[in-house]
């Protein structure tokens, strides 16, 4: 094998997601979808979101705040993770929709069940929306929730996450064009090095 | 010059269908010779300009690889399975095709790979058969591909390798700090670390600028064109003889046949949906070794009622698989594996099968890198870190910069019962069938992977790692195969193979079929190297006979 094997893994996840509503798309179709993709990418950042409502927004924002909370370091909110989300529902995952419809309600649902009196996941303690999470963390939507809210953070900026690099400095990323050995410590002073 | 036009009418000399890896060698190599030349290609025509470091464009997405939405692929385990939709192969699509996002890997295959079933006797279960070729005869097609490409190695540095009349045109790339690691582990274990042969360039080579070392090599095109693809090193030069013509955005679906059972050129789809009838004299196949085992059981004819060149009915089966096992480590101090190319140092000592072992097969073992950021914060994290939250941030910050894997690169077995059929119930958005893979391991697969496995995690340990994991052995079907051979497989004998030496179908006088499929074993992967040097030959061959009676009308 050669080849990220963990790109294939990440495929095959949306595979799942997608396996119930993909039909065969034409191509007309497709190349549509594709050019709608490139435009709104490539546009500046939105200064509101294209799909999400703004009560939904906040619940998602709450959740993958979760996933990289704000520490000592900037998280997923400081990241603009919900603005990535929003621009991949209207974009290159606008088929997802669906997913996130179902998934939010089920964990609505769950909020419901576990904490009777509250009213959004947003307005839950810390605490207690950690404990929301444990309780939905091997469900296929909070995969997929993890899958955005990671791309978001550490993919281009351009797609409206990973705000002013924060991904990238948190995992000590550089993000230059170029680089000149020593690439890392051992490799730096002539250790059976170049030949 | 500049790239010729030809009128679909017009029968060129030669119709390549696929310009990947070989398709764009036989381009080349034909219209240099002073044949006019048609390229089909499926994919776009894209340049360096389209190549970013846009990990949600090019990973996320498909990118550079076939699009399952709009050309399904269904996987079932073996015959008695209902198929299911799943991108279980992955190939290049676009002009170059594989050569622009792979790795960049390029190891020539060993003596023993072309005679591996004398040596080691009969397998049970599996078709392990010696290529009618060895490793000589291909030596110097390995050497003009490493010189016109552009492939920097250090030669002699293998001591399994066989042997080459001439070094790499460039030296090695240099060491990252998983290759200082990978070396010294491995010297300490008494095992035979080189620098690894890859297809980037480390020096400026043939109007080409060296590596940058940006990082972004695997899936990804090169923004530099340093990596060695056909695109920016063999099409070039086919397009400036004036002589040939790349076509992308023509989906082929047959190749026509006279009553005489030659090939008289392939009807496409251009980009519009107009189906175009190109003609030719004759029709080389590199559309790699999944689509070119549907295209040709796309093509029946009366006289080729069970598809084209496949009288032996062996078209399609034989697929090997991209096997192998991954193992990390994470170090004390940081590595910052994602900058350069993926792989710097690789060894082969156990590589050959060896009967001892209680199993056939064997593999090679490179250091490397193998994620970029969000797919390292996704799936290169230990299995048993946290999936999410404070201490699953805290770690990324630690992790990305200080982890290295291990990749085997191992054997597949051809098994006659693993294959490429037409779906019988799912079509694409062309309305043909789609690929339908039928494929297990042989159960010597698996067991070479486990071995393989711990010798990785025994490395990392030699080189200090704080921790170690793996990520075991995946179902095929949740790793889909990039490397695609055995579905056309080589043979001196019509009935038990579908291609001869020189890469002709037996079954029609005017038909090559040059790319993985034509491979009899899989050898330890990282075919591209063999299916350039098997391009270079056929196109030798090909051109001196295209000139005599036999193929030319």
């Amino acid at each position: 094998m050669q080849g990220p094997m963990l790109i294939w893994l990440m495929q095959s996840t949306r595979r799942l997601w997608l396996s119930q509503c993909v039909g065969i798309a034409t191509l007309a179709e497709m190349a549509a979808a594709q050019q709608h993709a490139r435009d709104a990418v490539q546009s500046s950042t939105p200064p509101a979101f294209q799909t999400l409502d703004p009560a939904t927004a906040a619940e998602i924002d709450a959740i993958t705040s979760q996933i990289i909370p704000s520490t000592d370091s900037p998280g997923a909110h400081e990241a603009g993770i919900v603005y990535f989300i929003d621009r991949a529902l209207s974009t290159f995952d606008a088929d997802l929709h669906e997913a996130y419809r179902e998934g939010l309600a089920q964990v609505q649902q769950k909020r419901k069940e576990m904490f009777p009196s509250s009213t959004a996941i947003a307005t839950l303690t810390d605490e207690q929306q950690i404990r929301l999470i444990h309780a939905i963390e091997s469900t296929e939507f909070f995969e997929l929730l993890r899958t955005h809210t990671l791309y978001g953070l550490l993919g281009n900026p351009g797609y409206g996450g990973n705000r002013d690099q924060i991904g990238w400095k948190l995992i000590g990323f550089e993000n230059r064009m170029e680089y000149k050995p020593p690439f890392g410590y051992y490799d730096d002073g002539g250790q059976d090095g170049n030949q | 010059m500049s790239a010729a036009t030809f009128r679909p009418s017009d029968p060129v000399d030669f119709l390549v269908i696929g310009a990947g890896a070989a398709g764009g060698v036989m381009a080349k190599e034909l219209s240099t010779a002073g044949f006019r030349v048609v390229v089909l290609e499926q994919g776009p025509y894209l340049t360096e300009k389209a190549y970013t470091h846009d990990e949600i464009k090019f990973t996320y997405q498909p990118g550079l690889t076939n699009d399952p939405k709009v050309q399904p692929i269904t996987y079932r385990k073996n015959e008695t399975e209902a198929a299911k939709r799943v991108k279980a192969i992955e190939y290049g699509r676009q002009v170059g095709g594989g050569s622009v996002h792979f790795t960049a890997n390029y190891w020539r295959f060993h003596e023993s790979d072309f005679e591996e079933r004398s040596q080691f006797g009969d397998v049970p279960g599996a078709g392990l058969a010696d290529w009618p070729i060895k490793y000589a005869d291909l030596e110097p097609y390995y050497t003009k591909a490493e010189y016109e490409l552009g492939i920097s190695g250090l030669g002699g540095a293998n001591p399994f390798e066989g042997p080459r009349s001439k070094p790499y045109p460039l030296p090695p790339m240099p060491v990252k700090s998983s290759g200082v690691l990978f070396d010294r582990a491995t010297k300490k274990l008494g095992l035979h670390p080189f620098p690894a042969p890859m297809a980037i360039l480390s020096q400026p080579y043939q109007g080409r600028g060296a590596c940058v070392h940006c990082g972004f090599c695997e899936s990804f095109g090169c923004e530099m064109r340093a990596k060695s693809s056909t695109l920016v090193s063999v099409i070039p030069v086919a397009e400036k003889t004036g002589r040939c013509e790349i076509r992308p955005n023509s989906y082929v679906r047959k190749i026509e046949s006279d009553a005489q059972g030659r090939t008289t050129g392939a009807v496409y789809f251009d980009a519009n949906h107009r189906e175009i009838f190109q003609r030719a004299k004759a029709v080389v196949l590199c559309a790699n070794g999944a689509e070119t085992a549907r295209l040709l059981l796309l093509s029946k004819s009366k006289r080729f009622p069970d598809g084209l060149a496949n009288s032996s009915g062996l078209v399609g089966k034989y697929l090997m698989w991209d096997n192998g096992g991954f193992a990390s480590g994470s170090f004390e101090h940081p590595l910052n594996e994602y900058k350069s190319v993926q792989v710097t140092r690789v060894i082969h000592d156990y590589y050959r099968a060896d009967p001892k072992r209680g199993f056939y097969g064997g593999g090679g073992i490179d250091a490397r890198f193998d994620y970029y950021p969000a797919s390292f914060a996704l799936h290169g994290m230990p299995p048993d870190a946290p999936k999410w939250g404070a201490e699953y941030k805290k770690m990324l910050g630690t992790y990305f910069t200080h982890t290295m894997g291990l990749l085997a690169h191992t054997s597949s077995l051809p098994q006659m019962r693993n294959s490429i059929s037409l779906d019988p119930d799912v079509k694409d958005s062309w309305g043909l069938p789609a690929i339908r893979v039928t494929f297990d391991y042989h159960p010597d697969d698996v067991a070479t992977m486990q071995w393989m496995l711990t010798k990785q995690v025994e490395i990392l340990e030699a080189a200090g790692a704080k921790k170690t994991w793996t990520t075991g052995i995946s179902l095929p079907e949740m790793m889909p195969s990039r490397h695609l051979m055995g579905t056309c497989r080589m043979g001196d004998d019509p009935k038990q193979s579908v291609v001869d030496r020189h890469n002709r179908a037996h079954d029609v006088a005017n038909l090559w079929i040059v790319d993985g499929s034509s491979f009899v074993t899989s050898a330890r992967q990282q075919p591209t190297a063999t299916i350039q040097a098997l391009a270079y030959r056929a196109a030798d061959f090909a051109g001196r006979n295209v000139r005599d009676a036999d193929v030319k009308r």
